[in-house]
């Protein structure tokens, strides 16, 4: 039953060519993910009094998968990055990683009600590399517009960069960065981004 | 502190004068844009003081107490007051349209949406804008200079501290005649704006390794933003395609994106397999 569905959808594709795009379209991606988790955090009453473990669970279920840390990594180091041993890139992207998480999900536990209009997507039905508009609105409050930048790898849709208000939360890592990298080499920001995770994890233990 | 306020300011002007001599003699200025920054990580710990010991427990008692729909129409109230000068921005920056749609969103929120409580403007589609006199200046094409942090308004550039007391001046609460309502309304701004960022401290404490530069570096980011109404030229990831950013922005764009893919597909050969 299933092949036979499979099938149909092969066929469909086939005689609809701009139906395949819209079969794996990214903004429905991050629309879906978005609603996903925010009904959760709605619902959640643990993660509304701020219980970070939680929070941090959600996202690397829900978040997680969607997202290409590699990348992320790379363009937040820069030009560094070349520099780098495998090893030492596997520890900055594993570190850096988990700082991100952490972040995301604290801020999840201060979301309240804020409201989240999807632009429509401005791309071509070829396009690997798209962004995709969003818009938090707040009663009395300017909104912000947050873009979520994804490219197409051979396993979906991936998010490597988010833009908060016009900046990128990623790339607005380089400066701290460099600034590590050349105090103390790839080796001290490694070790920065560790101690940091550390501190958090303590304090997240203690509260 | 709290007995001589006045004291502070001879204070804060040694801090300034010292570090802008550290800062004429030190030769090995780390960003380019923050030629200050001895100084300014100083003022940047004082201004965090200053919220810590009275700021942000105010906005965290007003978050609390005052129910949504208050908090929503004393940020519609203040959006209103700043519009007229936003629209007289747009104006001098040359966007008639923009401006006559900021005179609408005024005319209409003055009246119907009862002195500006209520935003029917955004909900009849008029867009509400930012603007401000350092923008406008940006727009004529008045560079931004060095990144400067002013005792308790914080982070500037030297060109929005320039024109500071302009946009203040310019700013409807400030020319109210009754000192009281108008400090009143001052302190009442002042705490909705900082309880609106709520959490944003938070998550900068947690999520940067070095706060004071990831604000500096996010405030200088957005600013450029915001001077070209959110389509600035893309900064890319060095300086290889800053001829490209001469031929347009959109050209600068994708040469700036090709080169980020060129840089991480050389990356990914010469690794070898992802992870």
């Amino acid at each position: 039953m299933k092949r036979f569905f499979s099938c149909i959808l092969v066929a469909a594709s086939l005689f609809s060519l701009p139906a395949v795009a819209a079969d794996s379209a990214p903004d429905e991606l991050v629309k879906t993910v978005t609603n996903d988790v925010l009904t959760i955090v709605r619902q959640d009453k643990e993660i509304q009094a701020g219980n970070t473990r939680k929070a941090v669970d959600l996202v690397e279920e829900k978040v997680l998968p969607h997202f290409n840390f590699r990348r992320m990594t790379i363009l937040a180091v820069g030009r560094d990055w070349r520099s780098a041993t495998p090893e030492q890139q596997r520890l900055l992207i594993d570190s850096f990683k988990t700082l991100l998480v952490r972040t995301y999900s604290n801020a999840l536990t201060q979301y309240k009600n804020q409201q989240i209009d999807f632009k429509p997507l401005r791309a071509a039905p070829g396009d690997s590399d798209v962004i995709v508009r969003t818009e938090v609105r707040q009663p009395g409050a300017t909104p912000v517009q947050i873009d979520y930048s994804l490219e197409k790898n051979t396993d979906g849709w991936k998010v490597y960069d988010v833009v908060v208000a016009g900046v990128s939360l990623v790339t607005n890592y380089r400066g701290t960065f460099s600034q590590e990298i050349r105090s103390g080499g790839i080796d001290g920001l490694i070790k920065a981004l560790e101690e940091k995770n550390r501190q958090l994890e303590q304090a997240g233990a203690k509260a | 502190m709290n007995k001589h306020p006045n004291l502070m300011f001879p204070r804060v002007a040694c801090v300034l004068a010292l570090s802008l001599l550290a800062g004429g003699c030190a030769s090995t200025s780390q960003n380019p844009d923050d030629p200050f920054e001895p100084y300014n990580r100083a003022m940047f710990g004082f201004n965090e003081a200053v919220d810590k010991a009275a700021i942000k427990p105010l906005a965290r008692g007003y978050d609390e107490v005052a129910p949504l729909p208050v908090k929503s129409g004393v940020g519609n109230f203040f959006g209103n007051v700043g519009d007229i000068w936003i629209g007289f921005n747009n104006l001098l920056q040359g966007k008639a349209g923009d401006a006559f749609n900021d005179a609408g969103r005024v005319l209409i929120n003055s009246t119907v949406g009862i002195l500006g409580v209520f935003d029917v403007a955004s909900e009849l589609g008029l867009e509400k804008h930012d603007e401000d006199f350092g923008q406008t200046l940006g727009v004529w094409g008045v560079g931004e200079g060095a990144y400067f942090v002013v005792p308790f308004f914080g982070p500037r550039t030297l060109r929005d501290t320039a024109v500071l007391p302009i946009d203040l001046a310019g700013d409807n609460v400030w020319a109210i005649d009754s000192v009281a309502t108008r400090n009143a309304l001052t302190g009442l701004r002042l705490i909705h704006t900082r309880a609106a960022l709520l959490g944003v401290d938070k998550t900068l404490e947690e999520g940067t390794l070095d706060k004071y530069a990831y604000a500096r570096d996010f405030y200088l980011q957005q600013r450029r933003y915001k001077v070209y109404d959110g389509h600035p030229p893309r900064e890319d990831f060095d300086d290889l395609s800053a001829a490209a950013i001469g031929a347009g922005a959109d050209a600068a764009a994708r040469a700036a994106r090709t080169l980020e893919l060129a840089f991480i597909n050389d990356e990914t050969a010469s690794t070898g397999s992802r992870p």
